[in-house]
């Protein structure tokens, strides 16, 4: 198989995805750097018509998503697994305000993980989130992405859902490492 | 024995250069509240802000999620642009994320300004010390994480700067209050978060 063909089949529905986000007006992009993320957040970078902004710690993210809601605006939570364990308790804005609520949660500890200090976190991601009334979307195939991140921006916005879509390691690729 | 409050209070002795009343200078500052919407930390800073607005729907208060108003604050400036967005928390809950005041400063939306209202303490959880009475100071933190900003209110004659400058668009504004260990203003406040979201937002919308 062609490697240039197979790169663009592997990373196309990143740039349909930030597509999409951007047509349901999503304007603040916050994010803790990721590889899983790369194209999103670079594209967020170059794009004049959004925030983007770099945390700290992923929790920030949540409050900024509040924050946002209030002022009328849309944004979007990028992280990886490990950071929603970050999350726990800002979480409770979200729930206890009934908050709309969008992340993107790249997974690792996850299928084809090569790294085993992944794994406590990774396995705990879902069960983690649905204890603080985040629903969660897994997707394992790219023409999958855009249907479900679709689904759940409707979850969020129309429905003031608090939604997690979860970037399964099958979807983005293992680190072998 | 004295009751668990009287002596709570009792252990909240001032650290040195603590003098400020809470209940003017955090008025002094703010001044006329309708030039902001703001976001209150949990605890002292909500009671502040609920009396000096008269529970104003142009204020949206935290009763929990320690940590979260500085980057509410961000997240409300960068959608209304047009407006000014004043954070008012306490010491405790900025130091709770400090790495807010880094994820601003690389921001610097010029229509955030943040009042720490520093007392030293965590009043809620019964006067305990906070690091601000053992050396920390947030306002070289602030400094330090690159917002450019900053001043200290720590005398009766810095009010009139600091009021000035949470009022300024030029960039984010930190302003540092020491205060002494009080209580905070008389104020029974609404705990209902999605109450206090729908009214922040129709308000805001009518606006």
């Amino acid at each position: 198989m062609d490697a240039s063909l197979d790169q663009k089949s592997r990373t196309g529905w990143q740039h349909d995805l930030y597509d999409l986000l951007r047509r349901h007006d999503i304007t603040q992009f916050a994010y803790v750097p990721d590889a899983g993320h790369s194209i999103l957040i670079d594209r967020s970078i170059a794009d004049p018509g959004v925030h983007s902004i770099p945390l700290t710690t992923e929790e920030e993210g949540v409050a900024l998503i509040a924050g946002a809601d209030l002022g009328g605006a849309r944004a979007v939570l990028l992280m990886q697994s490990s950071g929603v364990g970050n999350c726990i308790n800002m979480l409770s804005l979200i729930k206890g305000a009934r908050f709309p609520f969008l992340t993107l949660v790249s997974m690792r500890g996850d299928f084809g993980e090569g790294n085993p200090w992944q794994f406590p976190m990774g396995q705990a991601t879902q069960p983690v989130l649905e204890a603080m009334g985040v629903i969660c979307v897994r997707i394992e195939q790219p023409q999958d992405v855009i249907p479900a991140a679709g689904a759940a921006l409707t979850m969020a916005f129309k429905s003031g859902q608090a939604v997690a879509v979860l970037l399964s390691q099958r979807l983005i690729g293992a680190k072998p490492f | 024995m004295p009751p668990a409050s009287v002596t709570s209070r009792l252990a909240a002795a001032a650290a040195p250069g603590f003098v400020l009343e809470r209940s003017e200078a955090v008025p002094a500052l703010i001044g006329r509240h309708q030039d902001f919407l703001f976001i209150a930390g949990l605890g002292g800073t909500a009671c502040d802000v609920g009396a000096v607005t008269g529970d104003g729907a142009h204020v949206y208060s935290l009763g929990g999620a320690m940590g979260a108003a500085c980057m509410m604050g961000l997240g409300l400036a960068l959608a209304r642009p047009d407006k000014r967005v004043l954070v008012v928390t306490g010491d405790g809950e900025l130091l709770m994320n400090l790495g807010a005041l880094a994820a601003i400063a690389v921001i610097d939306p010029p229509n955030l300004a943040i009042l720490c209202v520093d007392n030293g303490h965590y009043g809620e959880t019964g006067w305990q010390k906070s690091h601000t009475s053992l050396g920390v100071d947030l306002e070289k933190i602030a400094i330090g994480s690159g917002i450019k900003r900053t001043h200290t209110v720590a005398v009766d004659a810095d009010v009139a700067a600091g009021a000035r400058l949470l009022r300024e668009g030029n960039g984010t504004a930190f302003v540092l209050l020491r205060v002494k260990p009080t209580e905070p203003a008389e104020f029974k406040r609404n705990f209902d978060a999605s109450l206090l979201r729908d009214r922040f937002r129709a308000a805001l919308q009518s606006r």
